[in-house]
């Protein structure tokens, strides 16, 4: 890991974004996009399909990467440390043990509740299995699944409920003590009783995370961000405080957006 | 209201499209229980005439002039060490090709180029792969007509199979998977190794079963490379009672195999040999339907914890 500086406070930078330009081939999807997240908070993506929001938050852990033909300009820091995720010397590795990630559709790997939750720590080289259960429950609890799994913790994840799996893929994501989570439209395949959980459970994880957020749901990016990201076509057209952009957007296109005139 | 007339063609032709589905019904049942009945027969004939030669004599006896004498020892053994050689070169390069082609390589013209001649290689004529073996292992590599030879060609000819199986049951991995442990800071190996082998492993066992039971049958390869159809002595002894303990003589040894042996004795005059080639046939449908029974239970264990 990088050097340890002072632990960022509450709403002090924890990702910064310069100038973001983003590729699939010859096709720009991200024109130059500046942001400052802060630490410690929940800051929503919010804008119509396209827009590049999940796009943005793909650059964040370097997920592009995958696959062949994608290309980045621009600076993004993290801090602590103030690496520079997409500097060439950076191993994208390290910035995804970093920067967790929670998927659109529940991933579970099909194996145990318990392997799943551990399985980043043991990516991590904890071997120890008094470490691995003592960290598989901090993780369970902080994601409010302990006390629906903790007598079944060697039973295969795909028995969970669609809620319960998402919960589970936040306890796997949260169990590394990561500095960002990224969520990629969490709750879009769950039901309301599923999604509310899930959206309580993020409001109390910003309390020792900073998370991201990408929702095409605007009362949930209302109900649990603080900041607030509208994007158009690429650009990021209005960045705020969520209530002031929700209730005194500064830009026609975000009040149109926010209004349900388009989108 | 339609008219009369209207409704009356209406009928006609719906009776007439009924009657056509009926009566494609009714062939395709009978086409496929003629397709079966073929293969029942082709077994009940070989029950028939073989079934009796089989017992402890004929398994543990080498061939013989006199055909109750005549067994099959040196021919299954010789199958089961080509078989030895065939798995441990055709699984390991297959199973690394597929990996390679499917979770590193770059898709690009070349990759296209390969993966299409992998599929056309799988349906090249087995008696071609005799034929570069013999210029390749038994000449070039002086390896002889030997077990370890007859085993490579047998090798080359399946290997097509495995890395076939291999890709498909990697593709068949919901791409979020291998996201979800990317995510996590896995490299490629990685995601390989915790993920994508252990949640692929029944397709490929079907696969590369499928392949053993494919090589097991063939015999044009190996008399093109010069197994020997009458062959009264085993390949020496893998393993031995004093250090090293391991020796892999055997590997350059000659041998015979169940088809080459079947093969023979089909082209004796004589009924008795006929009926010891239908005995050995026998064994070897019992070997092969044993070894496709493996690869479903395989499948389905593999598959029962897992869905997507």
């Amino acid at each position: 890991m990088n050097a340890p500086s002072s632990p960022p406070v509450a709403g002090s930078t924890r990702v910064s974004i310069r100038n973001l330009k983003f590729y699939y081939g010859t096709h720009q999807v991200l024109q130059g996009v500046s942001l400052d997240i802060p630490a410690f908070q929940v800051t929503a993506l919010i804008g119509p399909s396209g827009c590049g929001k999940t796009t943005l938050l793909r650059c964040l852990n370097r997920m592009h990467d995958l696959y062949p033909g994608n290309r980045y300009e621009g600076v993004i820091r993290l801090q602590p440390g103030d690496t520079d995720i997409l500097g060439p010397g950076v191993d994208p590795i390290q910035v995804r043990m970093r920067c967790g990630m929670v998927f659109q559709k529940p991933n579970p790997f099909p194996k145990s509740i318990y392997e799943n939750v551990a399985y980043g720590l043991r990516l991590q080289g904890m071997n120890r299995r008094r470490d691995l259960d003592e960290r598989v429950e901090k993780a369970l609890r902080e994601a409010a699944l302990w006390e629906e799994v903790k007598s079944r913790l060697h039973q295969l994840a795909h028995n969970l409920s669609g809620g319960q799996q998402q919960r589970l893929c936040i306890a796997r994501a949260i169990a590394t003590n990561p500095d960002v989570v990224l969520f990629d439209e969490p709750t879009s395949a769950l039901d309301p009783i599923a999604t509310s959980k899930i959206e309580e459970l993020i409001v109390e994880l910003k309390k020792r995370v900073t998370v991201i957020i990408v929702t095409h749901n605007l009362q949930q990016a209302g109900r649990i961000s603080d900041m607030t990201a509208f994007m158009y076509l690429g650009e990021l057209i209005e960045f705020g405080e969520t209530n002031r952009v929700f209730t005194n957007p500064a830009k026609p296109q975000t009040e149109d957006y926010i209004s349900g005139r388009f989108g | 209201m339609l008219p009369e007339k209207i409704i009356h063609d209406l009928e006609r032709r719906a009776r007439r499209r009924r009657a056509i589905d009926r009566w494609f019904g009714r062939l395709g049942m009978v086409l496929t229980l003629i397709t079966l009945g073929i293969l029942a027969v082709l077994l009940l004939n070989l029950a028939m005439s073989g079934l009796a030669r089989i017992d402890w004599h004929f398994l543990t006896s080498f061939p013989s002039r006199r055909a109750a004498e005549a067994g099959i020892l040196s021919a299954w053994v010789g199958t089961l060490l080509l078989m030895v050689v065939t798995a441990s070169v055709a699984i390991p390069f297959g199973i690394a090709a597929g990996i390679y082609l499917e979770e590193y390589a770059p898709k690009n013209k070349w990759t296209d180029f390969i993966e299409i001649n992998i599929a056309n290689l799988a349906g090249v004529p087995s008696i071609l792969y005799g034929l570069m073996a013999l210029g390749l292992f038994v000449y070039s590599f002086r390896f002889g007509q030997s077990i370890l030879s007859g085993g490579l060609a047998l090798a080359c000819l399946v290997l097509p199979i495995v890395i076939v199986a291999t890709r498909e049951s990697l593709r068949s991995i919901p791409a979020t998977i291998r996201e979800a442990a990317f995510a996590l800071g896995a490299t490629r190996w990685q995601a390989v190794w915790h993920h994508l082998l252990p949640y692929s492993t029944g397709g490929i066992a079907t696969g590369v079963i499928l392949a053993m039971s494919r090589a097991i049958g063939e015999s044009a390869p190996l008399i093109t490379i010069g197994a020997l159809t009458f062959i009264a002595f085993l390949p020496p002894p893998a393993f031995l009672a004093n250090p090293p303990f391991v020796s892999f003589e055997w590997l350059f040894s000659p041998y015979s195999a169940l088809p080459i042996q079947m093969f023979n004795w089909v082209s004796r005059p004589g009924e008795e040999f006929h009926a010891n080639a239908a005995a050995a046939g026998l064994v070897l449908m019992v070997i092969t339907l044993s070894m496709n029974g493996v690869a479903i239970l395989i499948r389905r264990r593999a598959q029962r914890n897992i869905h997507w």
